[in-house]
């Protein structure tokens, strides 16, 4: 699924990357906890309600492209510099993060492989 | 590429939030070297965990790579507390790391299990009060 699409159907507000809506994504990983995340996660996006400086580098460490934060948490200025360097899609939404995971999971979008 | 290429960082303990900079710069390096993907994530994750170890629990430390043709040495020094029952730290969900810690997401104990995970090779030489080194090699597959 195109990140654009992603980007839809949780009606996410997009703060950077841009350019990268016409990636594609297939697996996701939705966690709060980092180290998870650095031992289970084969996912190329992550969905977190976490908010700090950790989550950018965790996902820099992994190769995941794009970070939606959940019950529209805001990161803050130095993270957004630190993921548009690191070329990420950081995006926002509203939703919760066990709701957006119900979603692209009906829309196709499966955890690790 | 020569025998091996070396990187040194002092990794800050009281920098919380700038932790991962000496992971991001190792990744960095050996990716632009044009090494094997598996291996730069493999050794990506075995630092950064190491890294944030460091700044957790030992007030920092000092955190060498060594870059060879087929492998990726990673030394990482510190002059912490020192871990009293090794055995006990490598246990997953062991943890005696703050509540600030466990705030950013770590100190669930997961780092050293997914360090000896990823890495090929890990050996951790600790004495209680006067600090621990961790050395890993990663290689190519």
């Amino acid at each position: 699924m195109r990140i654009g699409e992603i980007q839809k159907l949780l009606n996410a507000r997009l703060l950077c990357g841009e350019h990268l809506l016409d990636e594609e994504i297939h697996t996701v990983c939705g966690s709060d906890l980092m180290s998870d995340v650095l031992a289970f996660a084969n996912g190329q996006m992550l969905i977190t309600g976490l908010i700090n400086p950790q989550v950018i580098r965790t996902a820099e460490m992994m190769d995941i492209r794009c970070i939606v934060f959940g019950r529209d948490k805001m990161p803050d200025a130095g993270m957004i510099e630190l993921a548009r360097d690191r070329d990420m899609v950081l995006m926002s939404s509203k939703m919760s993060m066990f709701d957006s995971c119900g979603i692209l999971y009906q829309h196709g979008l499966r955890g690790e492989e | 590429m020569p025998d091996a290429i070396r990187m040194r960082f002092d990794v800050d303990g009281d920098d919380f939030a700038g932790a991962g900079v000496a992971s991001s710069e190792v990744k960095r390096a050996l990716k632009k070297l044009g090494m094997p993907p598996d291996l730069v994530k493999r050794t990506a994750i075995c630092m950064y965990e190491g890294e944030i170890n460091m700044v957790i629990h030992a007030n920092g430390g000092v955190a060498m790579a060594a870059i060879r043709p087929d492998r990726v040495e990673i030394e990482l020094c510190d002059r912490g507390p020192g871990i009293a029952d090794v055995e006990l730290a490598m246990q997953e969900g062991y943890s005696t790391a703050s509540e600030q810690a466990r705030n950013l997401g770590f100190g669930a104990g997961m780092g050293l299990p997914n360090m000896k995970r990823y890495a090929d090779e890990m050996t951790i030489d600790s004495r209680p009060g006067e600090g621990t080194t961790v050395r890993m090699v990663i290689r190519a597959r």
